[in-house]
């Protein structure tokens, strides 16, 4: 789950990492108003959850307060990557006289989190790290034992020969450990990380990603996410723990298992079809997920032929067959439907289908097929 | 001849009284598999089906009943603990069937099951069959038979697809393993095309990768330098949408966005034949095995 840049912020700013004030504002003369109450020049920062917002003009520095609310009434609105700001935040800007990045990451290969931190940061970084990768430092950490106070003031002294700047950045290090651990993140990172003229260390940007498996532990992180940034089919699917993302083709997909959907999906297209959507039903079944699978496919007006392919394994096909005959006994479907289910089961949801007058068959390539003719209007083969 | 499991696999599960535990224990049961024990705190005395002992620890199973392999159906948050039980207790291999294991429990759990040379398959898996002599996990017995194809994925129920349509076309397998589609698991595909390669009996590996990470890649340059016996390949994503980025560290760490394009590009230089449709595999095999 992603957070926003004012969330992270605040994360970090409860485990001790200096932050730059800031308040968010969800009108133009709301920023005016918290730009005049810091009387300082100020950042105005679009909130959204999407990388590059620099770059597609998200982020602007203000020097007065009307400066503020002008800049705000420009980015409020504005769309970035499809996404609508409907947020900012208004924070002090910090006078800049280095900027260096550091992200903290897990990684597969490694498996472990791994720090990542160099002196040349900013919105080049992928850059620098494809380009001249000896001035990124990597430092997997054990966590079992957490980062240690050596691995901080390594990474610090590789970022700052000052031995006051290289202590403050091992103890940004550490607050931003202790705050990935305890949100139960799959990354956080803090870019950039400005040393001011004066002589100290301020986060300027943060940004933490949490792991969805850890949201049950962590209801504090729940409470962030913000519906209004996602697709409300996307909400819809995720509150009925189903895993789905639209696309844009005619044939709705519903698979079980994310590897088979993805499969299923290559194979609609290599026959000439489209698929709608990536839809997966998960594991363990009832009979209820089922049925809102089909109640979330339907609402898409795009969908001109509904395609299951099960695989029983853990999913029982017993319980697919009975949401599939729940759903279309409250809700008769508009669009034909092809049926593909073998595994767990089967003979009971085979008799089940029948018994309902569905037709299913037990072959993945044939039903594919088939239900890529139907969406184009033609007769199955 | 097989891999990891074989006649001697006796096995604990984790979890025997849960909803999915006890339903997959009946069908493990019914296949052949000797279940030797359950686990379930507080229900220890009990029996499972007027026959199988259920235990309060994994400690008291392998005691009183020599259980060598455990397999674990406990929900996500106690998945960690219940892996490292089973470790600790002595089992050799400990299979991961639970979905939904935070990543960073799972970086605990792993330098845990090296330094203790026991292995780990999952979590999030499907877990493992050798066709006619036993199962551990969820895979249907129906779909296997007996023979000389080796089947390793990161899919669970597209392993099933390949392996029914194998089994249709004759195609029997030594042993089929699904190790998971999480990004921290304890068994990656080198691990199992070195025990393929290994195996007597396997003539011709069936691999399954997906979009995403780069363990296809490496598994591909071991078939290049490591391997004699022919593998074939396929890789699900091709028309997936590009995910949404992770912010600047998923570029730094990983280099490159692992695309089916580039995985397909890997196999194919290693000599690994690439099918481009689940069916393809039999095709495939039967031409690599002439």
């Amino acid at each position: 789950m992603n957070i926003h840049e004012y969330q992270a912020k605040e994360i970090l700013r409860g485990f001790g990492v200096p932050i730059p004030l800031g308040k968010v504002a969800t009108t133009p003369a709301e920023a005016e108003a918290i730009a005049k109450e810091y009387g300082v020049p100020v950042m105005v920062k679009a909130q959204v959850h999407a990388g590059g917002r620099g770059k597609a003009g998200g982020v602007k520095f203000c020097k007065t307060p009307a400066d503020a609310r002008e800049k705000a009434t420009a980015i409020l609105g504005m769309q970035i990557k499809g996404l609508t700001v409907e947020k900012v935040l208004v924070t002090v800007a910090e006078d800049i006289g280095s900027e260096a990045y550091v992200g903290i990451i897990v990684d597969r290969q490694r498996k472990k989190p791994v720090f990542m931190v160099s002196a040349a940061g900013g919105i080049d970084i992928e850059q620098v790290a494809a380009e001249t990768p000896e001035k990124i430092l990597y430092l997997p950490v054990d966590t079992r034992y957490g980062l240690r106070g050596y691995e901080a003031m390594r990474m610090g002294f590789f970022l700052y020969p000052d031995v006051k700047l290289a202590r403050q950045a091992a103890k940004i290090m550490q607050g931003l450990y202790a705050a990935f651990m305890a949100s139960g993140c799959s990354l956080a990172e803090i870019n950039p990380l400005v040393g001011t003229p004066t002589g100290t260390l301020i986060a300027v940007d943060g940004k933490m990603v949490v792991d969805d498996n850890e949201l049950d532990r962590h209801a504090d992180i729940e409470a962030l996410r913000d519906v209004s940034s996602e697709a409300p089919s996307e909400v819809d699917a995720r509150n009925a723990n189903l895993t789905f993302i639209k696309l844009d083709g005619d044939v709705g997909c519903v698979v079980n298992g994310a590897g088979l959907a993805m499969a299923t999906m290559d194979l609609v297209k290599y026959y000439g079809g489209e698929p709608a959507n990536f839809l997966d039903i998960g594991g363990s079944s009832n009979p209820e997920k089922v049925v809102n699978a089909l109640r979330i496919i339907t609402a898409d007006t795009n969908v001109k032929c509904i395609l299951f392919n099960i695989f029983g394994g853990i999913t029982r096909t017993d319980d697919v067959a009975n949401g599939i005959v729940t759903a279309t006994k409250a809700n008769p479907l508009k669009v034909p439907i092809v049926i593909r289910l073998t595994g767990t089961n089967e003979e009971i949801a085979m008799k089940i289908l029948t018994e309902n007058g569905f037709t299913a068959s037990k072959d993945m390539d044939e039903a594919v097929k088939k239900a890529v003719a139907l969406a184009k209007g033609g007769k199955a083969a | 001849m097989s891999i990891f499991i074989d006649k001697n696999t006796k096995l604990v599960v984790q979890g025997i009284t849960g909803r999915d535990g006890s339903f997959h224990t009946k069908q493990m049961i019914e296949y052949g598999t000797n279940v030797v024990a359950g686990v379930t705190p507080g229900k220890g005395g009990q029996t499972f089906e007027g026959k199988v002992p259920v235990f309060n620890t994994v400690y008291d199973a392998v005691e009183k009943t020599g259980a060598n392999t455990a397999v674990i159906y406990v929900p996500p948050m106690f998945a960690a603990d219940a892996i490292m039980e089973a470790v600790d207790a002595g089992c050799a291999l400990v299979v991961c069937i639970t979905e939904g294991v935070p990543v960073l429990d799972m970086t605990r759990v792993y330098p845990f099951v090296k330094e203790r040379g026991a292995r780990l398959l999952g979590p999030n898996c499907p877990g493992l069959i050798t066709p006619g002599v036993t199962k551990v996990g969820i895979i249907p017995g129906g779909i296997c038979v007996p023979g000389n194809v080796g089947v390793v994925s990161r899919s669970g129920t597209l392993t099933y697809e390949i392996v029914y349509q194998l089994t249709r076309a004759g195609l029997g397998q030594t042993t089929c393993v699904g190790i998971g589609g999480d990004p921290i698991n304890g068994t990656n595909f080198i691990d199992c095309l070195d025990a393929f390669e290994k195996d007597p009996n396997t003539k011709a590996v069936a691999m399954m990768g997906e979009i995403g990470g780069t363990d296809e890649q490496e598994a591909a340059d071991f078939v290049k330098n490591h391997m004699t016996k022919p593998v074939v390949g396929f890789i699900a994503g091709r028309t997936a949408p590009p995910g949404r980025r992770m912010g600047h560290a998923g570029a730094i760490i990983s280099g490159s966005s692992g695309t089916a394009a580039e995985k397909i590009e890997a196999f194919k230089t290693a000599g690994i034949s690439v099918a481009d449709r689940p069916m393809d595999f039999v095709e495939l095999i039967k031409a690599r095995l002439k």
